[in-house]
């Protein structure tokens, strides 16, 4: 006990000895926790905000399908309206909304301009909570029902199109059997979509219109269902499938967006490696500041040798005293960045630079995520690689021959 | 039994392709409670010959007992706990902790030790004001007069009881009133203690104070004289 209260005690002083430039590392080490951080927090905001917002412009948590829809995603493969059975676990508490759609490849015509879309027939009354496009409508209303014979248009659409709400459009499709279906339908509403090539590809009309102009009865194409939290969705998904059977497929987000999910998994590995790479730069001026202390004091460590301290007691001071410095950095650097992260909890509005983001799926409002497991690494990958970089200076501290170092001028 | 006793001790250094006779088959036995100095020329081998009695430096050649362990093949960890049991040192300059104060630098060796706080702090209040210091327990060495370091490096060499204190010049850098008071409580500390003392020094008034002054010479001892029979 006397000898680790005599190396605490060491350390801490010899810390506080040279009060200039132990401040000037600790100002660096705190910068360099912050930015660890601090960044991983923004990171997983990104993620977080391009995971959410791809998930609200339509897929939900768990789809189900026909089997064959993932890879001929057209008229060919519907099933039918959800069952009783079905329709009971989608009523469950943990499912937040639910929607089933009718999803086929169509033309839009204006009077001036056409363009291939993905048309989607949708009850706007269920579709409200699972996706985005009721809250995002800048022009006109949203559809009423399923019979609604209004269009949705997302504005570059529309803007492509050269029409605007109040005109009529000409919607082209393929029926079951292959025979081109036709109908005028009146621009009911535009919508913002966060991600502008959402606003191209998708259009929306009551799903009874559509189902009555393909003539499919009440057939659907997909079921979109939405939990709590897209973190955790596998109990949601392995109820739903055990419900449905075999006849149809049911997928997770992160099945049906490899895209998203794949981001998801290298975020850890990038948070890692940032915090590494920062760590890095830092232990560089960490061994100096250790090795200049240690040179500074060669012959008083000759001389507690001299007294009969061990080599080993030595090494642990130094040590100790590269950690103290490292775990008040943490500290004070952990406090910084939550306080930053809290500042900015409204998100940080990117729109004037937002055209890259919105091309990664990201929104324009960016919230930085905090995550504990990250201040966990951070705080593990410090002390560890710290007292790694400390064994260095530490062992040629306590190598010195005691009568060697006294003797040093 | 004897408090240190070589036998037969020789330490050549290598200094680049030359020999340098650091001792050359020295033997010398100091009783316990005795006062000895050691004289030489410069390069005589003083240092040399404390150094290896102490446990700092291993000897080439002979043996070294103290309080009747022998010291000279422990390997360095047992040689490290040898020191810190049984041997005080004194050395010429650079004696103290500079982030310790008095008491803590007395107390130091005790801490090592594993004596208890309560223990250790008794014993440095004690040994501090024996050596003339009360007062001073919480000044750093920084703020101390060189008089004042080498009082408190004399206090932390006895403060554990050690079999022999081993002092290499420790006057050396004070003026001569100031190393005058330190030889005096050196043998106030041999007489009311009967603490131990080997002492290398230049200094004829130092050696004045000895009881045995052994005279050395290209690291061999030359003379060995009984002051008090004298
Ligand atoms: N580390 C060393 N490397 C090489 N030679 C050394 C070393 N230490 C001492 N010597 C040599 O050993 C001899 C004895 O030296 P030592 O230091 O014991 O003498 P000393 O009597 O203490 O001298 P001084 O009065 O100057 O302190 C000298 O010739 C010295 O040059
Ligand atoms: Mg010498």
């Amino acid at each position: 006990m006397g000898t680790a209260s005599i190396v605490l005690n060491l350390a801490w002083r010899n810390l506080w000895r040279n009060y200039r430039r132990t401040a000037i590392m600790l100002v660096a080490v705190v910068v360099g926790v912050w930015a660890m951080i601090f960044m991983s927090a923004m990171m997983r905001g990104m993620v977080d905000g391009m995971l959410v917002g791809s998930i609200r412009s339509l897929p939900g948590h768990v789809q189900i399908h026909n089997p064959n829809f993932r890879d001929d995603p057209t008229v060919n493969n519907l099933f039918p309206s959800p069952n009783e059975n079905l329709i009971a676990v989608l009523e469950q508490e943990d499912v937040v909304a639910w929607s089933s759609r009718v999803r086929v490849p169509a033309v839009v015509m204006s009077e001036r301009n056409f363009r291939g879309v993905t048309l989607i027939g949708i009850d706007p009354v269920a579709e409200v909570s699972v996706s985005f496009v009721a809250d995002d409508m800048t022009e006109g209303r949203f559809l009423l029902g399923t019979e609604d014979t209004g269009l949705i248009l997302g504005r570059r659409l529309a803007e492509r199109l050269e029409t605007e709400v109040g005109k009529r459009v000409v919607v082209l499709t393929q029926d079951p059997s292959n025979e081109i279906v036709d109908r005028g339908f009146r621009v009911i509403g535009v919508y913002e979509a966060q991600v502008a090539s959402t606003e191209e590809i998708y259009a929306f009309v009551g799903r009874s219109t559509l189902q009555t102009l393909l003539g499919i009865g009440g057939q659907v194409s997909e079921i979109a269902v939405l939990g709590a939290d897209y973190r955790d969705t596998e109990a949601l998904y392995h109820r739903i499938n055990a419900a449905v059977g075999n006849r149809l497929e049911v997928l997770p987000w992160y099945e049906l967006n490899r895209y998203l999910s794949s981001m998801l998994g290298m975020m850890d590995g990038f948070v890692l490696i940032w915090i590494v790479v920062i760590f890095l730069a830092l232990s560089f001026g960490l061994v100096n500041t250790l090795m200049m202390s240690v040179f500074e004091r060669v012959r008083e460590i000759g001389l507690m040798m001299a007294l009969g301290m061990k080599p080993g007691v030595i090494l642990g001071q130094i040590i100790t005293e590269s950690l103290m410095l490292l775990g008040m950095g943490l500290l004070i650097g952990d406090v910084f960045a939550w306080v930053t992260i809290q500042r900015l909890r409204e998100g940080i509005d990117l729109s004037a630079v937002s055209e890259g983001l919105e091309m990664m799926g990201a929104g324009s409002v960016l919230t930085p995520s905090l995550q504990a497991s990250d201040v966990v690494l951070a705080t593990i990958v410090v002390l560890v690689l710290g007292f790694l970089a400390s064994l260095f200076p530490a062992m040629r501290a306590s190598r010195y021959h005691p009568v060697d170092a006294m003797t040093k001028v | 039994m004897y408090a240190v006793r070589c036998i037969d001790v020789r330490k050549i250094y290598k200094q680049g392709d030359e020999d340098v006779i650091g001792l050359n088959g020295v033997s010398i036995e100091v009783e316990e409670g005795g006062f000895v100095c050691l004289r030489s020329p410069s390069g005589g081998g003083k240092t040399t010959l404390l150094n290896v009695m102490g446990g700092l430096d291993r000897p080439d050649s002979g043996e070294i007992w103290i309080a009747g362990k022998r010291i000279d093949n422990l390997s360095k960890a047992p040689l490290a706990r040898m020191r810190l049991h049984r041997i005080g040192f004194v050395f010429q300059a650079y004696n103290l902790i500079p982030v310790l104060t008095a008491r803590e630098n007395v107390e130091f060796v005790m801490q090592v030790q594993g004596v208890s706080v309560v223990d250790r702090k008794k014993r440095s209040l004690e040994i501090l004001s024996e050596v003339g210091l009360e007062g001073l327990e919480d000044r750093r060495p920084a703020k101390m007069s060189g008089g004042q370091q080498q009082r408190v490096a004399v206090a932390r060499a006895i403060a554990s009881n050690p079999a022999i204190v081993l002092a290499d010049e420790p006057t050396a850098n004070l003026d001569s009133n100031t190393a005058r008071h330190l030889m005096e409580l050196f043998v106030e500390l041999n007489q009311h203690r009967g603490t131990t003392f080997v002492i290398a020094t230049h200094d004829q008034m130092v050696m004045s104070y000895a009881r045995r002054l052994i005279r050395m010479l290209d690291g061999k001892l030359v003379e060995d004289i009984d002051q008090e029979a004298v």
